[in-house]
């Protein structure tokens, strides 16, 4: 919303400084966010006296004149047809930065003869397009600044602009009298009155109004208009095209510029028809039928939908009501008599219609904030009598359907909660001024808002109301005590900690961070077992992101995918956050992912370098399930999902609630999506592991033996597909109480075992710990455990004893 | 007693002048063993009066213990010889790099949350979660934003896909954390104080904005908080999270369906050289929108805004990270460049607490 500062003070009678202003609609809610000064560029320029002037020895057009400045006289070479001596002019020294011609002064030689600086014309300046000769002043004493010397004489040229945002519940400060009112509330001023005299009519509107029963309730509680006829249309005074123009508006026609001006000096948008266009004498509002062609005063061609709130005359449409004008019916230079309208439409009415056909206007932003209804006749009746100056004519009697809706209501002032609510105190008589500044209405403790003011629905938009008066720059913070003394108690709860400590383990194993998007695009996402219909973004920003992610791998593999295009081979990428199951508030889980790339290590003098491969990955899903505090025994299985290899990848579960899985990649996959593999990785659903079911935080005791652990080693021959977990469960299970622990050592397997043990076959090497509980083994009992081992194995496997 | 002389000169040369343990060995046979001269000249002890004999024996005693001793000492020295021997040839080159190990980091984001966490557990408040895909009753209507208003329009709302046969309106994709409030309310009632961070989307990508970016949502409801304590306890925050000993906050009238009055919070600032240092300067910065809670919004969360009221307050997670860290572009948060993400990430164990400071 932009407005000079000269308009403002049509509506304030003020003495402040438009520093004051600034500072104030900023605090007040109406946040300032330009200021355009024209009287800034100007600040250097004073004004001079051209005392002689006479030709230049070596230029025909060209004149050598001696100026008197307030530093002195000074030589000025001057081009201009009307430099001569005895007037008053703009003086630029060498220094200054003439805005017009983008070039700063300096000293400088004209054909031989040095120039001290210039006298501007208008168009130098910036002040209008003329430049016929150098601006000739009719008044002014040599030193004064140009500025001062315009803001008296010609204050248009140097009125600020300024910008303000509007937040969408002050529709009323959408025109200057309503900025105006909140300055004047905060004591910037008085608000200035607005008489409104009734222009009489002189005959009956040859035109008239109804309103669809239909539209009556919810649409257009009021519409209303008359015919000024004999009207002259023709450019608008200077001063209101000047208006215009400031605030960027374009000046068009007497009759357009007058409804311009209403929508912004009075947030009172007004429309013009031609009277001799409209067919029939009667305009109607009502809801299309749909499919009806119109052609809008934007110049372009809308189709109306049905129900949609339209104004017609007896050839159809004619305006897009509350929203914008027809191009058929609108006012022109050659338009002699006009129909004033002026309506009450209702916000959502006009919000829906206009979303739905895309025009944003001035008149539609104004009516689906909401208008004041009850200046509907007022407005009309001023800008009657504008018309009636600025182009002649004869008013009709108004005619009208609808009426005013009732918008009267009044909430309690309750000033101690007003207090107790900002936390600042306002004394009572302060409270119920402020809002009487508004335009509210007290009786007793009762206050009933202004009819400019429909976002005031309740008490609490009162103490917005006074606080936003009072300022809330002025608030001082108060301290707010824990609602407990003592030492807080912790305020995580375990599954956000499980979450932190996931987060924070994986980067402790050397892995990197990422935060990618929630979204991705189809493709990728069916390739993880998403995409579903549920999961669709309706309106995605772009075609790379139209689903929901199902599994965090998918946007790490992108992501690597970047990484390696920028040259980066060995990547170890993470993230921990939301994966998507469906479309519905609760289909979301958090996973923690892990990415692996490339090599291990990198090329070092220690042979660090290998492919990642299945093992890195497991290593690091348990070690993040270990932190997590998941049971050491979970199963690993190999059902697992599609994206995965299907020979080397694995799932770690409890029953059947699944913990995590880890491995290679599907290769297909990698190839979709562009990495270069080799690639593992892990997934862990952080919210599937069983949280300890005992409380407190005692630990049972300590089991040591003072007894020394035997351990023994074993290694069998089996089918290379054998599971090694197969033989280390079995061989745990042979002495439960003696055997303390079980664990793979070696593995043989491929073509040179092969050709020792035969085709297709593997050794896996056991080693056993044997922990005696209450005395030492004899050599025969480390024989019989070991041979319970053996067999054990053996039948679990299918294999047997090395030899 | 001049051939004890003698003996101790011959043994403790020959000591000294052993090459190896084998020599000392023999030396020591020679001297000290069954049948080495000082042990046959002790046998001799036996055929000497009582007064010889003490004498005698007492000087072989200590002519004993002197030849035990070099021979002890000689054998530590060879034994240091030999390992000096042995490290001058065990010499590598400790410039070589050592077994690689790989550098995790946290992102930014998870870091800066991990410090807001930090601050506000330590003023009592909780930290509460929700879906991001919401109805739209929690994250607009609930909130007092009502179907038709502009305001609704104004947050560039993501929808979900709706099946046609589905009478209920799409869900979306949450616009803020607001939403969490309602549930946070529903779920524990009055008194309530709670933190909510979390990803929010706005369709919305340019310089300096991504379609989706985090938020912190808070919200402390009591029989009489006020605006003044909504105040105080972002200047706090603005202090510990900023580390520094002044802030300067500035509440400026504003408008937010859910809250009334609303007010956007400013902090003072200086820009001076390109380099941001909050506390000081002539400048004031926008960090957050703020307000009393809507009675509206207190009664869709199941508590009675004439028994209660309390606070609300929202801010960009990723702004504060790339103010507090000098981080510029916004967009790179999510771009998972390894480079950006070494840069700009944080050492896995460097977890910020109150007691520990937030930051290194």
């Amino acid at each position: 919303m932009k407005f000079t500062l000269s308009w403002l003070k049509d509506h304030l009678d003020t003495e402040a400084s438009l520093d004051e202003f600034l500072y104030a609609l900023t605090d007040l809610g109406l946040e300032v966010e330009e200021v355009i000064d024209p009287g800034a560029k100007l600040a250097p320029f004073t004004l001079a006296k051209v005392l002689h002037a006479e030709k230049h020895p070596d230029a025909d057009k060209l004149r050598v004149c001696n100026v008197l400045t307030d530093e002195g006289e000074k030589t000025i070479v001057c081009g201009a047809p009307n430099a001569r001596a005895g007037i008053t002019v703009v003086l630029c020294k060498p220094g200054d930065y003439v805005p017009g011609i983008d070039v700063t002064l300096g000293v400088g030689k004209i054909r031989g003869v040095e120039s001290h600086g210039m006298m501007a014309s208008e168009r130098e300046l910036e002040l209008s397009d003329e430049h016929n000769g150098i601006i000739e002043l009719p008044s002014g004493e040599v030193g004064e600044r140009f500025v001062d010397w315009l803001a008296e004489n010609r204050p248009e040229a140097v009125d600020p602009v300024i910008d303000i945002a509007i937040t969408p519940n002050r529709p009323d400060a959408l025109g200057v009298r309503g900025v105006a009112r909140d300055l004047a509330a905060r004591g910037l001023g008085k608000l200035k009155p607005l008489e409104v005299e009734p222009v009489p009519g002189g005959f009956d509107s040859p035109i008239s109004v109804t309103i669809d029963p239909a539209l009556k309730d919810k649409g257009c509680p009021l519409f209303a208009g008359r015919v000024i006829r004999g009207v002259k249309n023709g450019p608008s005074p200077e001063w209101l095209q000047k208006r215009l123009e400031a605030i960027g508006l374009r000046p068009i026609s007497a009759l357009v510029d007058i409804t311009n001006y209403f929508t912004y000096d009075l947030n009172r948008p007004l429309h013009v028809f031609d009277a001799a266009k409209v067919a029939g004498g009667a305009l109607r509002i009502e809801p299309a039928k749909g499919g009806e062609e119109f052609l809008a005063l934007d110049g372009k061609t809308y189709t109306i939908r049905e129900g949609q709130m339209v104004i017609c005359d007896d050839t159809g449409v004619e305006s897009l009501a509350g929203i914008m004008g027809g191009e058929i019916s609108g006012a022109t230079d050659e338009t002699v008599d006009v129909f004033l309208e002026s309506a009450y439409w209702d916000p959502i009415t006009i919000a829906a219609t206009g979303r739905a056909l895309k025009i944003n206007s001035d008149a539609r932003y104004r009516f689906e904030r909401g208008v004041d209804p009850e200046f509907t006749l007022p407005g009309l009746e001023l800008a009657t009598q504008m018309v009636l100056d600025l182009c002649g004519g004869e008013a009709s009697n108004v005619v009208m359907d609808g009426a005013v809706p009732d918008t009267a209501r009044a909430y309690r002032l309750d000033p101690a909660r007003v207090i107790s609510l900002v936390g600042m105190d306002i004394p009572e008589a302060t409270q119920r001024a402020t809002l009487e500044a508004l335009g509210f209405t007290l009786t007793g403790d009762m206050a009933a808002p202004p009819s400019w003011r429909p976002d005031v629905l309740g008490e609490a938009d009162l103490v917005e109301e006074v606080a936003r008066i009072a300022s809330l720059t002025k608030l001082q913070g108060k301290p707010m005590a824990r609602e407990t003394v003592g030492v807080p108690k912790a305020v995580l709860t375990p599954m956000q900690v499980r979450e932190k400590t996931a987060r924070r383990t994986i980067a402790a194993l050397g892995y990197n961070e990422c935060v990618t998007y929630s979204f991705i695009d189809a493709k990728s996402a069916a390739l993880f077992g998403g995409g579903s219909e549920p999961t669709r973004v309706d309106n995605p920003i772009s075609s790379e992101m139209t689903h929901l992610r199902p599994d965090l791998l998918a946007g790490l593999l992108q992501a690597a995918a970047r990484n390696q295009a920028r040259g980066f081979a060995d990547l170890a990428l993470f993230e921990v956050g939301p994966a998507f199951s469906g479309g519905e508030p609760g289909d979301q889980h958090i996973q923690a992912a892990g990415l692996l790339v490339g090599s291990a290590g990198p090329r070092d003098p220690w042979g660090s370098r290998r492919p990642v491969d299945v093992y890195d990955a497991k290593a690091d899903a348990e070690a993040v399930l270990a932190a997590l505090g998941a049971p050491a025994r979970a199963q690993v299985g190999r059902d697992v999902a599609g994206w995965w290899h299907p020979g080397r990848s694995g799932r770690i579960a409890l029953g059947p609630n699944a913990l995590a899985v880890f491995g290679e990649v599907h290769p297909k996959v990698l190839r979709e999506m562009g990495v270069k593999g080799p690639a593992v990785a892990f997934t862990i659903w952080v919210e599937n592991l069983p949280f300890p079911k005992k409380k407190g935080a005692t630990r049972p005791a300590l089991q040591i033996s003072d007894l020394q652990a035997v351990e023994r080693d074993f290694a069998f021959v089996m089918d290379a597909q054998v599971e090694a977990l197969k033989a280390v469960n079995a061989a745990l299970g042979a002495d439960k109480a003696l055997i303390d622990s079980v664990s793979v050592f070696d593995q043989f397997s491929g073509a040179k075992a092969e050709e020792q043990m035969g085709a297709g076959k593997k050794s896996i090497a056991l080693t056993v710990r044997l922990q005696p509980r209450d005395k030492t083994l004899t050599d025969a009992e480390i024989e019989a455990v070991s041979a319970k081992i053996i067999d054990k194995v053996t039948k679990a496997t299918g294999g047997s004893l090395r030899g | 007693m001049h051939a004890l002389d003698e003996l101790k000169a011959k043994y403790l040369t020959a000591v000294n002048e052993a090459a190896s343990e084998a020599a000392l060995e023999e030396i020591r046979l020679a001297a000290l063993g069954k049948k080495g001269e000082i042990s046959l000249k002790m046998r001799e002890l036996g055929q000497m009066s009582p007064e010889e004999r003490q004498t005698v024996g007492k000087a072989l005693n200590v002519l004993k213990d002197e030849i035990d001793a070099a021979l002890r000492a000689k054998k530590v020295a060879l034994a240091d010889a030999a390992l000096d021997a042995r490290l001058a040839q065990e010499w590598l080159d400790v410039t070589l790099p050592g077994r690689p190990r790989r550098q995790g980091t946290i992102h930014p984001v998870s870091q800066v949350m991990d410090e807001v966490t930090a601050i506000f557990a330590d003023m009592g408040f909780a930290v509460a979660e929700g879906p991001q895909v919401e109805s739209d009753w929690y994250n607009f209507d609930a909130l007092n934003i009502a179907p038709e208003h502009p305001a609704r329009q104004e947050h560039d709302t993501f929808f979900m896909a709706r099946d046609a046969a589905d009478p209920r309106p799409p869900h979306v994709l949450r616009t803020h954390t607001s939403p969490v409030q309602i549930r946070a309310m529903q779920a524990q009632g009055a008194p309530i104080r709670v933190i909510a961070p979390g990803r929010v989307y706005r369709m919305d990508m340019d310089q300096t904005h991504t379609p989706m970016f985090h938020q912190v949502e808070g919200m402390a409801i009591g029989r009489d908080i006020s605006m003044a304590n909504l105040k105080w306890v972002l200047e706090e925050f603005c202090k510990a999270f900023f580390e520094v000993d002044n802030v300067e906050l500035r509440f400026r009238a504003s408008h937010f369906p859910f809250t009334e009055p609303s007010a956007e919070v400013d902090i003072r600032c200086s820009w001076e050289g390109g380099q941001l240092k909050i506390g000081e300067g002539n400048d004031w910065m926008e960090i957050l929108g703020s307000g009393m809670m809507h009675p509206k919004v207190l009664e869709a969360g199941g508590i009675d805004p004439n028994e209660w009221q309390g606070f609300a307050f929202g801010m960009g997670i990723d702004r504060l990270a790339m103010l507090k860290y000098g981080i510029p572009d916004l967009r790179a948060f999510f771009e998972s460049d390894l480079r950006w993400l070494k840069h700009y990430g944080f050492a896995p164990l460097d977890l910020p607490t109150v007691f520990g400071g937030l930051s290194k």
